[in-house]
């Protein structure tokens, strides 16, 4: 499958490489939807015996492949919300050596780059690489809600129902990108919305 | 004026700890406060060994908070150039001095979830500093500390009295070693390691974690080169139109400072990057002694750090 090449961009904004596989006394590789594909890409039965797969399939079907590769754990949600308590588990209990492995959306792997971060790894040694959807997941700077999966600039906030124009401006804190209000000088004049990417 | 502001300070303890290690206490000589600093900070020491002017990074050990005075431990090296034997021969209580406000290429890591501590010998001294740092802040700490012997164990009995449940010692002459492999597995994920003493354990240190699949972002070290002498050699300073001969017991940046140039320094033991000069032209051979430049910049002859590395050869012309 042929990968998006996201365009250039700010020095904010997440780059995404191909995962590799590392040397390691555990690895934890946290997925969704056709992320499962680099996770599958990247195995070998070594890293298996000790890995913890965590996948959230959004109506991909790649649930049977990943639990043919024999991960010693293997978990499969509905929602990254679902997995959030199994993900803190896992890096609450985790030693060093531990290698993190994210792969899909670029919400969930921001979110779950957030919780590694949260446990004391290191952004810049966790590995990624974006499969599947573009769409983004999104703060409105003005009332703070997040709305995930935004595929569309402007959108209109899901929470106080502003105009946003989407940036590139990412927070790694907040595992999401900043919205501004698109119309703030000359209210009601907002451009159609488009894809991001068009 | 290079390096970091100075503080003109006067000597107000020489404290000698062991055979080879004597500390030095300083308190500002105008009696005002000292600026606070953070653990792994080092000053510079400015010596007048006669008509010689040393400059020498010591790591300060005292409490980072405490703005009444700052303590040095200096290891004496009887075959170096000559700074650590003139502090100890020289230097008396009541001595005035000039230091720099500190400069720290070593500090702590504070997203770390736990530091971990690895000395060796006179590589102790950043981590007195951190360890107060750490009480200070309530953070998880752990320190191993080889020794060549108990009589050279220098702070030992303050650590290992202070904190009996964090301070490791090991002695080289009782054959005990640090189980490294044992001791990284099962590290607390977010711990990061600090390593300080010889290369040769740094190289270890950072081999080892990185075999185990430690991130490098979470591995720091500190090393302090001392320059050494080396067969005299002739620098053309383009910029400034000078021609200088560099002497077998000075280095380049040395000369550099006594024709009167102004060069950019900080750490002056190859560590900190800031004397990077760029090589104009050159007929001969670099000799680069610093861990600042990676190996093709060092292959490249584009770039030299003055405070540490030499030249051999016939002609040398720098962008100063």
């Amino acid at each position: 499958m042929s990968k998006f090449e996201f365009p250039t961009s700010i020095i904010s904004r997440p780059v995404y490489g191909t995962l590799e596989p590392r040397d390691g006394s555990a690895h934890l590789m946290i997925a969704d939807a056709t992320g499962a594909q680099a996770i599958l890409d990247v195995a070998t039965p070594d890293m298996m015996a000790k890995a913890h797969i965590i996948y959230i399939p959004k109506g991909a079907e790649f649930g049977d492949r990943l639990r043919a590769l024999n991960p010693a754990q293997y978990y499969e949600g509905p929602s990254y919300a679902a997995a959030e308590q199994r993900i803190a588990k896992a890096f609450g209990d985790a030693k060093m050596g531990l290698q993190v492995y994210l792969s899909g959306s670029e919400g969930v792997m921001g979110q779950a780059q957030h919780a590694a971060m949260q446990a004391g790894v290191p952004h810049t040694a966790i590995q990624t690489e974006h499969r599947g959807s573009t769409a983004r997941r999104m703060q409105c700077v003005h009332c703070k809600g997040i709305t995930e999966d935004v595929a569309t600039d402007p959108f209109q906030c899901s929470h106080c129902g502003l105009h946003l124009f989407v940036r590139d401006h990412y927070s790694r804190r907040l595992a999401a990108y900043q919205g501004v209000n698109i119309d703030a000088e000359d209210p009601g004049n907002v451009p159609e919305a488009k894809g991001i990417y068009e | 004026m290079s390096g970091a502001q100075k503080i003109a300070v006067t000597v107000t303890a020489v404290v000698p700890l062991n055979d080879l290690v004597t500390r030095f206490e300083f308190r500002r000589t105008d009696g005002g406060l000292l600026p606070t600093f953070s653990g792994g900070a080092h000053t510079v020491v400015e010596m007048r060994d006669g008509d010689t002017p040393r400059m020498n990074p010591y790591s300060l050990m005292s409490d980072p908070m405490d703005q009444t005075s700052y303590a040095i431990s200096v290891r004496r090296d009887d075959v170096g150039r000559g700074g650590s034997l003139f502090m100890h021969n020289n230097v008396a209580v009541g001595d005035e001095m000039v230091i720099s406000n500190p400069v720290n290429l070593f500090s702590l890591d504070l997203r770390a979830k736990k530091q971990l501590f690895i000395a060796g010998g006179i590589g102790i001294t950043p981590f007195l500093a951190q360890i107060k740092q750490m009480e200070r802040l309530g953070g998880r700490w752990e320190l191993h500390y080889t020794c060549r012997c108990e009589a050279l164990g220098s702070y030992v009995d303050e650590l290992t009295t202070q904190h009996p449940n964090e301070a490791n010692v090991y002695y080289d002459d009782q054959d005990q070693r640090i189980d490294l492999k044992a001791l990284l597995d099962g590290q607390p994920i977010g711990t990061h390691i600090y390593v300080c003493g010889p290369k040769g354990m740094i190289d270890w240190v950072r081999n080892t974690a990185a075999a185990e699949g430690w991130p490098r972002e979470g591995i720091h070290y500190e090393e302090f080169l001392a320059p050494q002498s080396g067969k005299p050699f002739e620098v053309k300073l383009a910029i400034s139109n000078k021609v200088i001969q560099v002497g077998e017991q000075e280095s380049l940046l040395e000369a550099i400072e006594r024709s009167g140039v102004d060069a950019p320094y900080l750490c002056r033991g190859g560590a900190c990057g800031q004397c990077e000069t760029r090589v104009i032209d050159y007929t001969g051979n670099f000799i680069h002694r610093d861990h600042w430049l990676d190996d093709a910049e060092h292959a490249s002859g584009e770039k030299i750090m003055p405070c540490v590395s030499r030249f051999e050869g016939k002609t040398l012309v720098l962008d100063r």
